[in-house]
C-alpha cells in the first residue's frame, strides 16, 4: 500500500519542531506501524537522511516504549493496542496519517517522535512500591488475598506505563497512570500498610511533574491499550483523600 | 492551630484536593438549586403562596444573610478552584497536536467553564434584576411591587419580569447551559469523591442527566408559562 506520512520532526528539546511530509510506497498490509516507520527510515538513511527518531523495544504489546500519536490519537485510538501492535491493515491506501509524540509538558520531546518519560519514574518514586521484601512465589503463592481482590489489583497491574493516558488527556493529566498503580498495590495485602503514604506521595510527585487536572473525561480510558478502568481514577481520589484526612487531622 | 491551617492549604495546593472542594462547594450550589427552584414553583399555586414565601424568607433576617455569605462564598471557592484547575490544565500542554482527536469525551464535559462562566454573568444578572434592582428601589419606583400591607410582590415582578422577551430569553439561554454544566458535573462528582464503582457508574450518568432535566425543566417552566399567558 502507498502512504503519505506528515511526521513531527524536532531536533531536540528546545529546538522547535514542524511536520514534515514523507511518502511511504509499497508498505505491506501485514507491517506494524513500526515495521512501517522501520521501512521509511531505511530509504532515508540510504538517502543519507537522518531515520525519524521513535521509540520501541518488545514490540510485542508488554514494555510500554512505543508511543505514538497516529491521527490525533495515541497508540493509533483503536483502544487496547499499542503502536507496535498496530497493523498498516487498519490503514486504507493512499491515506494521509500524522504522526506526532506524545505532547506533554512533563514528556519533553527529545528527538521527533520521542519523549523523555521519566517523570513516571519519579511518579513511582514517590510511593510506587513496596518497601520491604515481600518473599517471591512460595510466599506469594502462601498469601490468602480474596479472588475479587486479586483481579482488581491483577487488572490494574496490566498498566505498562506508555504515557498514552497523558498523551489523550485533554490536560495532559497522569491521574490513570497513577491510579492504576495505587490501585494494584493498595489492594493487596503486602502493599497494604503503605496505603495513605503512597497515594499521597504519588499525588505530590504527579503534581510536581506539572501534569494537568483530571476533570472526568475518561480520553485517558479509551486510549488505554491495556484498558485500566476509570474505577482505578475513582479509587484514587478515595485512598487520596482518606490518607489527607488522616494526615491533616491526626498530623 | 497554624500546622492545621498549613495541612489544610497543602492539601488544596493539590490537584485532588482542589478537585475535591470543587466537588464539595458543587454539593452546596446543588443543595441550594433545589430549594430555590421549590421556592419558585409555589407561583403555581398563586400569587398568594409565593408572596407569603419570600415575606418568609425576609423574615429571616440574620439567618438570610448567613445563607446569602455562605452561598457567595460556595460560588467563590467553586470558581476559585475550577479556573486555578482550568489554567493548571492549559499550562501541561504547552505545544498543541496538529491534529486532536476526542475519543470519548462528551460535549458538555469540554464545555464545563464556558457553561460555568455563563452561570457567573446570569446569576450577576439575574441578582441585578430580582434582588438588588427591588430593593434599591429602581424596579419599584412607584410602588409597583409593593402590596398593601407593603410587603413584596414577587409574584407581580416575576410575571412582569419574564414577559420581557430578552429576560427571558436569558434566563432560558442560562438554563440550557446550566443542564449541560450539571449532565456532566453530577455524574463527574461522584468519580471525585471516590464513589463510583463499575456498577453506580451508568446510574450516576442518569442521575445527571435526571437532575440536570428536572431542575433546568422546573425554572423553565416559569418564563415559559408567563410567555404563553398561563400566568398573568
Ligand atoms: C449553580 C451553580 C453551579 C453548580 C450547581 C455547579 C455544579 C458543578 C458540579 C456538580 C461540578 C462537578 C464537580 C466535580 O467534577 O467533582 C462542577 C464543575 C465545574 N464547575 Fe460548576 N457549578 C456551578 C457554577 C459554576 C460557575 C459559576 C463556574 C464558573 C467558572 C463553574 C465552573 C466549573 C468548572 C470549570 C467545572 C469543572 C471542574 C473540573 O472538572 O475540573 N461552575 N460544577
Ligand atoms: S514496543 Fe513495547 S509496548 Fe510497544
Amino acid at each position: 500500500m502507498n502512504l503519505t506520512l506528515k511526521v513531527w520532526r524536532q531536533k531536540n528539546r528546545n529546538a522547535p519542531g514542524h511536520l514534515a511530509e514523507y511518502e511511504a510506497r509499497d508498505i505491506p498490509v501485514d507491517a506494524s506501524f513500526l515495521e512501517m516507520l522501520d521501512i521509511v527510515n531505511e530509504r532515508l538513511i540510504e538517502k543519507g537522511e537522518d531515520p525519524i527518531a521513535f521509540d520501541h523495544d518488545c514490540r510485542e504489546g508488554i514494555c510500554g516504549m512505543c508511543s505514538l500519536t497516529i491521527n490525533g490519537k495515541p497508540h493509533g485510538g483503536k483502544g487496547g493496542v499499542t503502536s507496535c501492535q498496530l497493523h498498516m491493515r487498519e490503514f486504507e491506501d493512499g491515506q494521509t496519517i500524522v504522526i506526532e509524540p506524545f505532547r506533554a509538558r512533563a514528556f519533553p520531546v527529545a528527538k521527533d517522535l520521542a519523549v523523555d518519560r521519566s517523570a513516571f519514574d519519579r511518579i513511582i518514586q514517590g510511593g510506587g512500591y513496596i518497601s520491604v521484601r515481600t518473599g517471591s512465589a512460595p510466599e506469594a503463592n502462601a498469601a490468602p488475598i480474596a479472588k475479587d481482590v486479586a483481579d482488581r489489583a491483577f487488572a490494574a497491574a496490566a498498566c505498562i506505563g506508555c504515557g498514552a493516558c497523558v498523551a489523550a488527556c485533554k490536560n495532559a493529566s497522569a491521574m490513570l497512570f497513577v491510579a492504576a498503580k495505587v490501585t494494584h498495590l493498595n489492594s493487596v495485602p503486602q502493599g497494604r500498610p503503605e496505603r495513605d503514604r503512597r497515594a499521597l506521595g504519588m499525588v505530590r510527585a504527579m503534581d510536581e511533574a506539572g501534569f494537568g487536572n483530571c476533570t472526568n473525561q475518561y480520553e485517558c480510558v479509551a486510549a488505554c491499550p491495556k484498558q485500566i478502568p476509570a474505577e482505578a481514577i475513582a479509587r484514587l481520589n478515595r485512598d487520596f483523600a482518606r490518607a489527607s484526612l488522616k494526615e491533616t487531622l491526626a498530623g | 492551630m497554624k500546622s492545621l491551617i498549613l495541612a489544610v492549604l497543602r492539601f488544596y495546593a493539590s490537584s485532588i484536593g482542589k478537585k475535591i472542594v470543587v466537588a464539595l462547594s458543587a454539593l452546596g450550589l446543588l443543595g441550594f438549586l433545589v430549594g430555590h427552584l421549590a421556592g419558585n414553583l409555589l407561583i403555581f399555586k398563586g400569587p398568594d403562596a409565593i408572596n407569603a414565601y419570600a415575606a418568609q424568607l425576609h423574615d429571616l433576617g440574620g439567618l438570610l444573610w448567613v445563607a446569602r455569605i455562605g452561598l457567595l462564598v460556595l460560588v467563590g471557592v467553586h470558581i476559585a478552584a475550577t479556573l486555578q484547575l482550568a489554567a493548571a490544565n492549559r499550562a501541561a500542554r504547552p505545544q498543541e497536536y496538529v491534529v486532536s482527536a476526542t475519543l470519548r469525551a462528551t460535549r458538555s464535559s469540554r464545555l464545563m467553564v464556558l457553561s460555568g462562566l455563563t452561570i457567573l454573568v446570569f446569576v450577576i444578572y439575574h441578582l441585578l434584576h430580582f434582588t438588588v434592582g427591588n430593593l434599591h428601589g429602581f424596579y419599584d419606583a412607584d410602588g409597583a411591587y409593593r402590596l398593601e400591607d407593603g410587603r413584596q410582590n414577587v409574584y407581580k415582578m416575576m410575571v412582569d419580569g419574564f414577559r420581557v422577551w430578552f429576560n427571558s430569553g436569558f434566563y432560558l439561554l442560562a438554563l440550557g447551559l446550566l443542564a449541560s454544566h450539571l449532565s456532566h458535573g453530577v455524574s463527574s462528582l461522584f468519580q471525585t469523591l471516590g464513589l463510583t464503582t463499575p456498577r453506580t457508574r451508568p446510574l450516576f450518568r442518569l442521575a445527571g442527566w435526571g437532575f440536570a432535566v428536572v431542575i433546568c425543566g422546573g425554572f423553565a417552566s416559569i418564563p415559559v408559562a408567563v410567555l404563553a399567558g398561563l400566568l398573568k
